[in-house]
């Protein structure tokens, strides 16, 4: 078997894996995976942007509440239907990318940072201040009526499950293939040296920007899906929580590999929901793990086992 | 497909207790136990499973603690009293963390993991709005405890029941008229720039106009804001009232600096005691609102004709005749809003009796027998006072209490009624399909 075809046998078999899990799990797990599948787009959203290109943001939760309020305000206000809704989702999301990264990759290091940060924080004072549309902190529901997506009930637990998963295999499967092309061996190069990226004659920031663009409309796409499949938009989720979580989700996993971001939200999930069953400091029980796995597993599990175990893992 | 999650733990609780209450059913039988022991008429003695959606971290968490002492309190009465149907009443709790998110997932935990009867106990609204599409995807009856408008303005489903603890909107228009014909006419609002506040804004407007009066100016306070100075000069001159909603940690300096802005010419002021809910109302810094009014959702302290069932409610939660705890007193209760656990419990038990409910299959049943629920009077079961339950609209609707700060207590002055309350339907769930 070459490198390649190891990579996508193991991308395959995960997805197979996907499909059996429905069929065999307990409802509550299955309904938990779903959810999973949707926050793991959102993780490897941010993992092109951090894992790959070396630039890590603060401010992801923007993108993602982008394509959940183009989604959830789109149904609202124009009673789109959801094929449609969806896309302006991920023009929205799109934009708001194209605007952030003209501006903050004017910035790198810890002021590309901050500069997310403080973008994302803007972005979720707007969603406040325009209250009226938005109903700020609060939210506002998608009835299960409007959330049907070519006739097909999405609220029904299968229906969420595959449409999350058929989502999921998209964003996972061009990812994988993503960073696999020269596009993405380029931004590899950035990351690893900017500097020699440049000499070798590449527009880093053309690159930078492309994958800030295609970053954040993944993540948007995770804001979108999440409200179809949950009927929820809330501020909530442009709150810098949500720009922490994914990074602690890409950490944990792995960052820079394909498979690190659904290894992440899933440990999470369930390091979380299992320790909430015995202590109302899980969120401390995670923190330590945090720390455990950044002192002595600092590439996440994935990255482990790229070291150890799987050498080819993309 | 999925099938629900029975794990060989739960099959072996569950048969325990069903050995458990058959026996015990049996020495009641025999006299051997005393009745409130004995759960002997159910045909299942399996408990019925409430699974209490509890802010216990987040930005909610002292709200949760007293929800969660409440919710204890009340579930102790019952099964005191021989459960609901026979069966004994048991409480899951799951820590939703205050986060709309998370507590969807609770929901899911609580209808196919812990295989709950029914859902109870949310305060925040975004928690309940984030949580509410699955609870009727889940085809699980979820009661809030929220007071938001959510509820009866339609937002939200069938399976979603506010009745124990009357709504943002009915509590502010039956302020007006007090507010009109005692304090003023003329009335600046105060109030944190988000839903909650906005909320207080459109409906106290609308209010107070058709008490003749007007709102004169209405200032935003970005939710960020740590020092409110700079906005006071925007009050008008011509102000009689400042209404006044500011919440969470800054409601200290915000009081410490009107109070130093105004010194002692100031307009009346009235309140919501949201602001205030587990803060002592002696605490440094706070002097500044002696004589003026809040609206609280039952009075804090005991009060010169204190009845008999609030008096036996403020005993069994644990709460001092100044609305702290008995344990510490400097622990002060989110005494205005707990009761609509206890209250909203103890509608559960009369709902499912009504529906003489016996399990997930009667869920349906329940909400309609809840539906059906109309006037219920004071009593223990409802120590706040009397409520009127619209079964369209699924919110209920009470008394409200209107309290003068009066040598460092909260004495009531005034208490609206029912009927100042009320407002027009909104939403007629009943139409709508289970």
């Amino acid at each position: 078997m070459t490198r390649f075809s190891k990579a996508d046998a193991l991308h395959l078999g995960i997805l197979a894996m996907l499909v059996i899990a429905f069929f065999v799990l307990p409802t509550y797990h299955v309904g938990a995976v779903s959810r999973i599948m949707v926050l793991a787009v959102y993780a490897i959203g941010l993992n092109l942007l951090f894992g790959y290109t070396g630039l890590l943001s603060l401010g992801h939760a923007m993108f993602f509440a982008a394509g959940m309020y183009g989604f959830g305000l789109a149904i609202k206000f124009m009673a789109a239907p959801v094929l449609l809704a969806f896309v302006l989702a991920l023009i929205a999301a799109a934009a708001l990318s194209l605007v952030v990264g003209l501006l903050a990759l004017r910035t790198a290091g810890v002021a590309f940072m901050i500069v997310t940060l403080m973008f994302a924080q803007t972005a979720y004072l707007v969603v406040l201040y325009f209250g009226e549309f938005t109903r700020g902190d609060e939210g506002f529901v998608l009835q299960q009526a409007e959330r049907l997506l070519l006739g097909f009930d999405v609220t029904s637990e299968t229906g969420r499950y595959f449409v999350a998963f058929s989502v999921f295999a998209i964003c996972f499967l061009g990812f994988a293939r993503l960073v696999q092309t020269p596009f993405g061996k380029r931004l590899i190069a950035i990351r690893e040296n900017e500097e020699r990226a440049r000499m070798l004659g590449y527009d880093v920031g053309r690159y930078k920007l492309l994958a800030l663009i295609v970053s954040g409309t993944i993540s948007g796409c995770a804001g979108a899906l999440y409200a179809l499949l949950f009927g929820y938009v809330g501020a909530t989720f442009a709150s810098v929580q949500y720009s922490i979580l994914p990074l602690l989700w890409v950490l944990l996993g792995g960052a820079g590999t394909t498979i690190g971001p659904l290894i992440g939200v899933m440990f999470m999930f369930y390091l979380i929901d299992a320790s909430s069953a015995y202590t109302n400091s899980y969120m401390l029980i995670a923190g330590l793990v945090l720390v455990l796995l950044t002192m002595f597993a600092p590439k996440g599990i994935a990255g482990i086992l790229r070291l150890r175990v799987m050498p080819w893992l993309p | 497909m999925p099938k629900t999650e029975n794990g060989k733990t739960q099959i072996s609780r569950r048969g325990a207790l069903l050995g458990l209450g058959a026996s015990a059913g049996a020495m009641a039988a025999t006299g051997v136990l005393p009745g409130s022991l004995g759960f002997a008429q159910a045909q299942s003695s399996a408990p019925i499973r409430i699974g209490f959606q509890k802010h216990a971290t987040g930005i909610g968490a002292a709200y949760g603690r007293w929800y969660d002492a409440t919710t204890t309190a009340a579930v102790k009465r019952i099964n005191d009293a021989g459960g609901i149907n026979g069966r004994p009443v048991e409480v899951i709790t799951e820590d939703d963390g205050t986060d709309p998110s998370r507590g969807a997932e609770v929901l899911e935990k609580f209808a196919n993991q812990h295989e709950c009867d029914v859902a109870f106990g949310t305060l925040f609204s975004h928690v309940v709005i984030g949580s509410a599409p699955r609870a009727g995807e889940l085809k699980l009856p979820y009661f809030v405890v929220s007071e938001g408008h959510h509820v009866a303005s339609g937002m939200l489903n069938r399976y979603t029941l506010q009745p124990g603890i009357t709504d943002v909107k009915s509590q502010v228009i039956s302020m007006a008229p007090f507010v009109a014909d005692n304090l003023g006419k003329k009335v600046t609002m105060i109030f944190p720039d988000f839903a909650f506040g906005h909320d207080h804004r459109d409906f106290f407007s609308e209010a107070i106009e058709a008490q003749g009066g007007e709102v004169v100016a209405k200032i935003a306070i970005p939710p960020t804001e740590t020092t409110f100075t700079r906005y006071f000069p925007s009050i008008p001159r011509e102000t009689e009232v400042i209404y006044h909603v500011m919440v969470g940690p800054a409601v200290l300096t915000f009081v410490k600096e009107l109070g130093e802005f105004f010194g002692p010419n100031r307009p009346e002021l009235f309140g919501f005691i949201d602001s205030l809910e587990a803060v002592d109302i002696n605490s440094t810094g706070l002097e500044f609102l002696d004589g003026t009014y809040f609206w609280e959702g039952m009075p804090r302290y005991a009060q010169a004709n204190q009845t008999d069932a609030e008096k036996a409610y403020r005993a069994a939660v644990g709460v001092d005749d100044n609305g702290a705890s008995l344990d510490d007193p400097a622990d002060v209760a989110t005494y205005a809003h707990m009761f609509g656990c206890w209250e909203t419990l103890n509608i559960i038990k009369r709902g499912m009796e009504s529906a003489d409910y016996q399990g997930p299959q009667d869920r349906t049943k329940l909400i309609e027998a809840v539906e059906a629920m109309s006037d219920m009077p004071e009593s223990e079961d409802h120590p706040q006072g009397a409520k009127r339950f619209n079964g369209k609209t699924h919110q209920t609707f009470g008394s409200q209490y209107i309290s003068k700060v009066t040598d460092g207590k909260l004495v009531v002055e005034h208490v609206a009624s029912i009927e100042d309350g009320l407002y027009e339907d909104e939403v007629d769930y009943t139409t709508q399909a289970f």
